[in-house]
């Protein structure tokens, strides 16, 4: 284990860190000049990123870098190029939001690296230690992205909301580290196995609880999930586009990986938690969504009712349920950020956001490309076919009817027809009401870019990407369950 | 590698559903009507080149494209029937549409000839989980005819035929993956052919029942289907009487009864218990109807629930009478539901009080409606008589007293249906509006004429039609075989008697002796 192969390993991460702290430099020293070439800079650090992430040898076998607190696996891998995707997709979108309000910064593009390097680190920790330095770093930038619109109350509110209770979550996941710890007498995810399945006590049994407790919080699992609408709502848009997909994807990636991992030999101590935090997010989010106006607030509920999804898949807690993990955090990526980029779409001539299912009512005369694109987004993540986002859900029951768990994919399949109910609501706003308020303005190329390309996945079409994903994921399940 | 003619037929009405988004109305129109044209004639090449008697799947194609499951497609006779029956009423229903519909007609001839690609999918489909695919993306271009072309009260009849199809179906997805986790194959042809435990047959065959018998519909489940027929336009309710209620039929006779035999003998009597309920109420409910298209859409679950009892009789006559009944009712139902388009688009009222007399002054129609109207009710020489008789012989060799009851409700079917008649078309011209609508346009013809001819062919010469159907449903029996029911009105055999009846003892001649 050399250094040298340890700062290849990483190098996404040294690569991202450096760009970010290079371009802090010279965002201090040009403030607002510079800040369009600061965020295009910036993308292409993240666009190294992907490209380097890709090109490590993904050949089934894991490697250790920096005395094991970072293991470089395919599961990493996988996780990681989802999560650069993302955070360039929302970095492209983001400055024209701004554009028209004036409070753009190149601090912005300098917070998605920051937090970028946080998610990379989270998803391929393999010590205690390494996970919560990651964690802590993309949490803290999150906190600050969420409150970027300084002079708005309500974005201001969303970024003290969500430090005061993500703060709180950390504690706990802190308290269940010391609590592993205490029991385990190690960090590293390789010992706490080899311990936990010699010996589980009681007292361990609290520090996994405690753990899996915060995390749910990290991925807006319910009962944890309070926080999730008022921090989408009052986060600008692009911020909450972002929240809802690459932080949620290194959430949900860490939480796997510690639930498969340290955890793996006492899979019976967790996965009740797990189920009830499944049916648990898809009831209350398909319930909570329905009462909702306010467009960011009804998915910010929609994303609580796919993490419920996913959860059933690691619930499961087999290498086809890991792999319908990823393959829905795939699908989801694509469906969360078409639909928060649309958002960002619908708004009037004076940039003034379109934010009520009134002010969209009648889109589909008004803007009918728009319209059918949310239709197909809309569709998708109600999980109808033929659109892409079934192929998620089919995945994820596959494999709890595959691990025996009939109950749970009966109940967690008819409670998703509650959540289609807001869904066709969308459509029967946009295509059977009138309009009534004026047409959205033109929206930026980039846009359409980021709309079209996410559509184009989550349409049919998507369904001949299977094939390569599935095998992509199933090798990255593959590489949690080496040891079982 | 032979020809594709199969997934020719996806590709064209997709092709051109696609195209139809982006044209103005008059162009939408022809190139809708041109492409089901085109459909059409390539279902009568596919109908002429069955082999009849031939393989049991014809026409297979397959194509690894997809993980999990497959694209293969290939159809039996059963299924090239079904796929007649969509490909022929299709370009009736553009006609249909052709004036009626003047607010975005690109999108409303998309979301017709995409649904006419997903009937087409959902009975070529050789994989389950296609299949599945396809039987649920039906929901979409539905949920849009009937939410952004319906009538008043289009958005509560929208989210309820949604909501509760849906709910009938997820619980079928979860069936399928643990069917396929259990056989380990996605084919449709392996799996009908698969002993499932018998066990677990029965929790199968309720999810697979709980989204067929919401699509079929089978009373109490049915209270979707008037609601989305009135609210939709013409054409769409035709195309939900004529192919959408098939797909339940189709499942029962592709899905449940072949893949759990078991199961489907020991939940017959369910099955017979709601379809004679249906047959009685849902006919007493028709005759006391105010609205056309109401009375018809609780017709149809009368005539489904005909259908059901023949299914379930599990010999060959119930099965052939019980197809029969679907092909017919698709296309009699679709021909009344045009009959009461053709005379809404005049007066724009459904209201049966409001017309009156249609003899007078629209004599073609009142022909044309009084051909449909025997045919609903059955009349020998017309294409139901064909289906309902048959699927009661053979539901009489299981139960004389089921027989008893659905034979009642034919009779109710008469009654509901010449009530109508009477009503609409006979007695005085009391509504001098209805009085002035003028006959059939030649548009109209074009829609009508077809579909009697069809009725007619169907009734007289039914062997044209049962004829590609024989081998598959005499597979069926035999598959069922095993588990066919008692015949309970069998006469009990005795002992024979030593003697003739007429016997009389011969005491010996004593002859002379008076």
């Amino acid at each position: 284990m050399s250094f040298a192969s340890s700062i290849y390993l990483t190098g996404a991460e040294i690569g991202l860190s450096v760009a970010a702290l290079v371009l802090l430099l010279v965002t201090a020293w040009t403030g607002r000049a510079a800040t369009r070439m600061i965020t295009i800079a910036a993308v292409a650090a993240l666009v190294g990123a992907l490209v380097f992430t890709l090109s490590l040898p993904n050949d089934g076998v894991a490697a250790n870098a920096w005395n094991g607190l970072i293991r470089i696996d395919g599961f990493a891998l996988f996780a990681k190029s989802l999560i650069y995707l993302a955070t360039i997709a929302c970095l492209i979108v983001a400055p024209h939001y701004f554009e028209k309000r004036g409070g753009y910064r190149g601090e912005y593009a300098v917070l998605m690296l920051f937090n970028a390097v946080g998610m990379g680190i989270m998803v391929s920790a393999a010590d205690l230690m390494a996970l919560y330095v990651g964690l802590e770093l993309s949490s803290l930038a999150s906190y600050v992205l969420a409150a970027f619109v300084r002079d708005n109350t309500k974005s201001s509110e969303a970024g003290l909301k969500y430090f005061i209770l993500g703060g709180l979550a950390s504690g706990i996941i802190l308290y269940g580290v010391s609590l592993v710890y205490g029991f385990s007498g190690t960090t590293s995810y390789d010992g706490i196995r080899a311990a936990f399945t010699a010996d589980f006590s009681t007292g361990a049994m609290f520090g996994v609880v405690f753990v899996l407790a915060g995390m749910a919080f990290k991925i807006a699992a319910v009962p944890f999930h309070m926080w999730t609408p008022d921090v989408y709502e009052g986060a600008p848009t692009p911020v909450t586009a972002f929240f809802a997909s690459a932080p949620k994807v290194a959430a949900v990636a860490m939480l796997v990986r510690m639930a498969t991992g340290p955890f793996g030999g006492q899979i019976a101590a967790w996965q009740q938690i797990v189920i009830f935090a499944a049916l648990a997010s898809i009831v209350v989010g398909a319930l909570g969504a329905i009462g909702q106006a306010n467009l960011k607030r009804l998915l910010a509920y929609s994303s609580i009712n796919n993490v419920g999804f996913i959860l059933i898949g690691l619930a499961a807690a087999t290498p086809q349920g890991v792999s319908g993990v990823l393959v829905y955090l795939s699908i989801y990526v694509f469906m969360t950020i078409g639909s928060f980029v649309a958002l960002l779409m619908l708004r009037d001539g004076e940039g003034n956001p379109l934010a009520t299912f009134d002010d969209i009512s009648g889109l589909s005369t008004t803007s009918p490309a728009l319209a059918w694109c949310l239709l197909a987004l809309m569709f998708s993540l109600a999980g109808i076919p033929p659109l892409f986002g079934f192929w998620g859900k089919f995945v994820v029951f596959q494999a709890a009817v595959q691990a025996d768990m009939i109950a749970l994919a009966a109940i967690g399949i008819a409670a998703s027809v509650i959540g289609a109910f807001y869904y066709i609501k969308f459509v029967k706003v946009m295509f059977f009401d009138e309009p009534k308020g004026a047409a959205p303005a033109k929206a930026p190329v980039s846009h359409w870019v980021v709309l079209g390309l996410s559509v184009l996945v989550i349409s049919p079409l998507g369904y001949l990407l299977t094939p390569w994903l599935g095998n992509l994921a199933d090798a990255a399940a593959q590489a949690l369950f080496y040891a079982a | 590698m032979e020809f594709p003619i199969l997934s020719l037929m996806l590709a064209v009405p997709l092709v051109a559903a696609i195209a139809c988004l982006f044209l103005a109305a008059p162009a939408a129109r022809m190139t809708a009507l041109f492409a089901t044209l085109i459909n059409l004639a390539l279902g009568v090449m596919l109908w002429l080149n069955y082999d009849i008697g031939g393989a049991q799947w014809q026409f297979t194609e397959r194509a690894e494209l997809f993980a999990g499951f497959q694209y293969a497609l290939g159809i039996d006779g059963i299924a090239l029937m079904l796929i007649m029956l969509s490909v022929f009423l299709m370009p009736i229903c553009i006609l249909a549409s052709w004036d009626s519909i003047t607010k975005r007609v690109g999108e409303y001839m998309a979301a017709f000839l995409l649904m006419e690609v997903l009937m087409i999918g959902v009975f070529a489909a050789q994989d389950l989980f296609l299949f599945y695919i396809f039987f649920e993306a039906g929901l979409i271009p539905m949920y849009l005819i009937i939410g952004v072309w319906g009538g008043d009260n289009r958005i509560y009849a929208s989210y309820k035929f949604f909501l509760y199809t849906l709910l009938g179906s997820v619980l079928m997805l979860i069936a399928m993956l643990w069917m396929v986790n259990e056989a380990g194959t996605t084919e449709i042809p392996a799996l009908m052919q698969y002993d499932f435990p018998v066990d677990a047959q029965l929790w199968l065959w309720l999810a697979f029942f709980a989204s067929f018998a919401v699509k079929m519909p089978m009373w109490p489940v049915h209270t979707w289907l008037p609601d989305a027929h009135v609210q939709a336009p013409t054409a769409g309710s035709v195309i939900l009487a004529g192919v959408l209620l098939k797909l339940g039929g189709y499942g029962f006779i592709r899905f449940s009864l072949p893949m759990f035999p078991d199961a489907s003998a020991d939940l017959a009597w369910l099955v017979f218990g709601l379809s004679m309920v249906a047959v009685i109420y849902t006919s007493l409910v028709a005759l006391v109807q105010h609205d056309m298209k109401k009375l018809i859409a609780y017709s149809s679950v009368a005539h489904m629930a005909i259908v059901t009892v023949g299914l379930f009789a599990f010999n060959v006559q119930g099965l052939e009478g019980a197809m029969m009944v679907m092909l017919g009712h698709g296309l009699v139902s679709g021909a009344l539901f045009l009959c009461v388009g053709v005379i809404y688009d005049r007066l724009h009222t459904r209201e049966i009080a409001r017309y009156g007399g249609l003899s007078i002054n629209m004599p073609k129609y009142a022909l044309f409606f009084m051909l449909f109207t025997m045919a609903s009710v059955g009349l020998p020489g017309t294409s139901n008589f064909v289906g309902e008789f048959l699927a009661l012989a053979g539901i009489y060799e299981v139960s004389t007293f089921v027989t008893l009851v659905c034979t009642t409700g034919i009779i109710l079917g008469a009654a509901y249906m010449l009530y109508l008649y009477r009503r609409v078309a006979f007695g005085e011209q009391k509504n001098a509006d209805a009085a002035a609508m003028p006959d059939l346009n030649a548009r109209e013809w074009a829609m009508l004429a077809p579909i009697a001819a069809a009725v007619l062919w169907m009734g007289v010469y039914p062997e044209s039609f049962l004829a590609p159907m024989r081998q598959d449903i005499a597979a069926l029996e035999n598959r069922l075989a095993s588990v066919a029911p008692e015949y309970d009105s069998e006469l009990a055999v005795g002992t024979p008697r030593e003697r003739a009846a007429n016997y009389v003892e011969y005491h010996g001649d004593k002859g002379g002796a008076h």
